[in-house]
């Protein structure tokens, strides 16, 4: 196992920052830390780190490849740490700064100069930042500086990555090939790596694995595949992408859908591409609603009804269903789901 | 496009405030300054000249360096030492030792001379035994030193804080995570963002501690040619009626003022770009 972590708890005051958490991460993998603001993930990521300390419980510990390294100093740790908003040293060209780690070697560990030069050329060519190693990181753009860190934590041959927030402070197309360029690298070097982010899209299209968190908890542990189709909870599915709550209830084993929120109802979750739109409904299926706006700029089209109580309904077809049917704002037609799911707990979107 | 310009009653406010605040620079720094110079030189050149040839002249200018070069190093580190654990941890009693850091900011200069004749004084357990041991405090140089370190204690931990503040604790965190000891944090990390706050600090520091005179005058019993430093022997010379002597040690302290702002705006100029 790469790294695991054992029953750990952290407050700051009175608020439970993670809430007994226990979790596995294997060699070579590229694990998402997947949750909202405020849910633990970074918390967690710098006590795996050990930047952060946390309460000691019963058979509370954290493993590296078996070995436990609660107690360990953060530089004996070994571990890259990429942070969010990168902590480069700004008084630092570029060169200098993924030598840091190389030059503060001591005793046995301490390697020459021309070592030193020959690992951080390889590195600056493995970032793509040929020729701006004498750069300083306010000369550099947003994507760079990331780069830059990336290599920097790399330099120290570190046991694993941990990246906070990696492309948090990034604008979108730069986020896009960044996220790719990362993952090829992690299938090239193969360094067991966790990332935290709030972005469900970068979670599912990265990582190996996603753990969901939420409240200091987790909430679901899985492939992308298996968190994103099997949620275990309304917490994830609705996380994971947008979701519409339906009310209805189950007559003679089918779902009679009449949006009213009267007791003995029960809750069906729908993702807005589970559903069809049907002109008319003889078989009285669905429920009608009436077209609001309708949004093509895009890979689908995105339309957006409401029911007789003016609640909100999100619906996403491919532009050849769209086309098929000639949809018009204004238009009144029938929800029809064709998957739903339903939780046991209560959970409010 | 339409050619906007300003009523000329809207100007008015703006150049009475600025014209008032050059007038009162003018009025409250710039001829006190130059009154300084006028009176060293008024008897001649060779009148100012001579003003340094007496011996009690050198000793106090000796003096006041000794006190400078003592005091500032202790409390460059003294400084820095407070501001880094200020602003890079949290513990206990933190906004006390904020506090404390303050006092002498806080108290008349005076008082701070007080304190230490009152501390050290021959009255107390402590100056009893330190006079039976024949060791020499008050009214001697080490009194001169002591309280010149506390009147300019506040100088470089006060200039470091926000500065360090706000540049938060992420690189240090980064350097550590690369495995660099706390040695090589402050070196290679802490000290090289913080130079030129630093610089800032230790001259506004030195100015200060070659000037300060309250304090001083209280510990030192104006000793000519052993406990005089500049400020002191400039007060003693004024009081015996020698003017030009006097001024003419004053333009040493006036000079190390003006050297003292051009520095202080070299720095600030190297801060920004």
């Amino acid at each position: 196992m790469g790294i695991e972590v054992k029953n750990i708890n952290k407050r700051f005051g009175k608020f439970t920052a993670l809430d007994n958490i226990s979790l596995k991460i294997p060699d070579g993998e590229l694990v998402a830390l997947l949750g909202p603001s405020g849910s633990g993930k970074t918390t967690l990521l710098r006590i795996i780190a050990g930047l952060e300390e946390f309460e000691a419980g019963y058979n509370s510990d954290i493993l590296f490849k078996n070995q436990s390294v609660v107690g360990n100093r953060i530089a004996e740790r070994r571990v890259g740490f990429v942070f969010q908003h990168y902590a480069l040293f700004r008084h630092q060209t570029v060169f200098e700064n993924i030598a840091f780690g190389l030059r503060v070697r001591r005793g046995v560990n301490r390697i020459s100069r021309a070592e030193i030069k020959r690992r951080v050329d390889e590195l600056i060519h493995l970032i793509q930042l040929d020729g701006m190693e004498s750069r300083y990181p306010d000369q550099l753009s947003g994507g760079q500086r990331q780069r830059v860190a990336l290599a920097r934590a790399l330099a120290i041959e570190p046991k694993f990555l941990l990246l906070d927030e990696p492309f948090g402070a990034l604008d979108a197309r730069v986020r896009q090939n960044l996220r790719r360029w990362l993952r090829r690298l992690h299938d090239e070097i193969k360094l067991t790596s966790v990332f935290v982010t709030h972005d469900q899209e970068e979670a599912l299209e990265l990582a190996d694995r996603v753990i969901v968190m939420n409240a200091g908890h987790i909430e679901q542990e899985g492939t992308p595949v298996e968190v994103f189709h099997h949620p275990k909870s309304a917490f994830v599915m609705d996380f994971l992408g947008s979701v519409n709550l339906f009310h209805g209830r189950v007559v003679a084993g089918q779902i009679v859908f009449d949006q009213s929120t009267d007791v003995k109802q029960e809750k069906f979750f729908v993702r807005p591409h589970e559903i069809e739109l049907v002109p008319t409904d003889p078989q009285n299926v669905g429920f009608p609603a009436k077209i609001r706006r309708i949004q093509l700029a895009g890979s689908i089209a995105k339309i957006e009804l409401s029911d007789h109580s003016e609640k909100e309904i999100f619906v996403e077809m491919s532009h050849e269903k769209y086309l098929l049917h000639k949809f018009k704002v204004g238009d009144t037609v029938s929800v029809v789901p064709t998957n739903t799911v339903v939780f046991e707990e209560d959970y409010v979107i | 496009m339409k050619n906007i310009s300003t009523p000329w009653t809207s100007r008015i406010v703006p150049t009475l405030l600025v014209g008032t605040t050059f007038l009162f620079v003018a009025f409250f720094l710039v001829l006190p300054l130059i009154s300084i110079f006028a009176e060293a030189l008024h008897k001649g050149v060779a009148a100012y000249f001579n003003s340094f040839k007496d011996q009690y002249a050198w000793s106090a200018i000796r003096l006041t360096l000794v006190t400078a070069a003592i005091a500032v190093p202790l409390n460059i580190v003294f400084g820095v030492m407070a501001a880094w654990c200020i602003a890079k941890f949290e513990f206990w009693g933190k906004s006390v030792l904020i506090t404390l850091i303050d006092l002498p900011f806080a108290i008349s200069p005076v008082i701070a001379g007080l304190v230490f004749v009152l501390a050290f004084g021959q009255r107390t357990a402590l100056g009893s035994w330190l006079l039976a041991h024949d060791i020499k405090i008050i009214y001697a140089v080490p009194g001169i030193v002591l309280a010149t370190i506390f009147v300019t204690f506040p100088f470089v931990a006060r200039e470091l804080i926000p500065l360090m503040q706000e540049q938060g604790t992420l690189e240090e965190e980064a350097a550590v995570t690369l495995g660099a000891g706390g040695w090589d944090v402050f070196w290679r990390v802490t000290l090289p963002n913080i130079k030129w706050g630093l610089l800032y600090g230790i001259i506004l520091c030195n100015a200060r501690a070659m000037g300060e005179f309250g304090a001083v005058s209280v510990v030192s019993g104006h000793i000519r040619g052993e406990t005089n430093t500049m400020p002191l022997y400039i007060e003693t010379l004024y009081a015996s009626y020698s003017t030009v002597a006097a001024f003419s040690i004053a333009t040493l302290l006036a000079a190390l003022a003006l050297v003292t702002l051009v520095a202080k705006s070299v720095i600030e100029w190297r801060e920004k770009y």
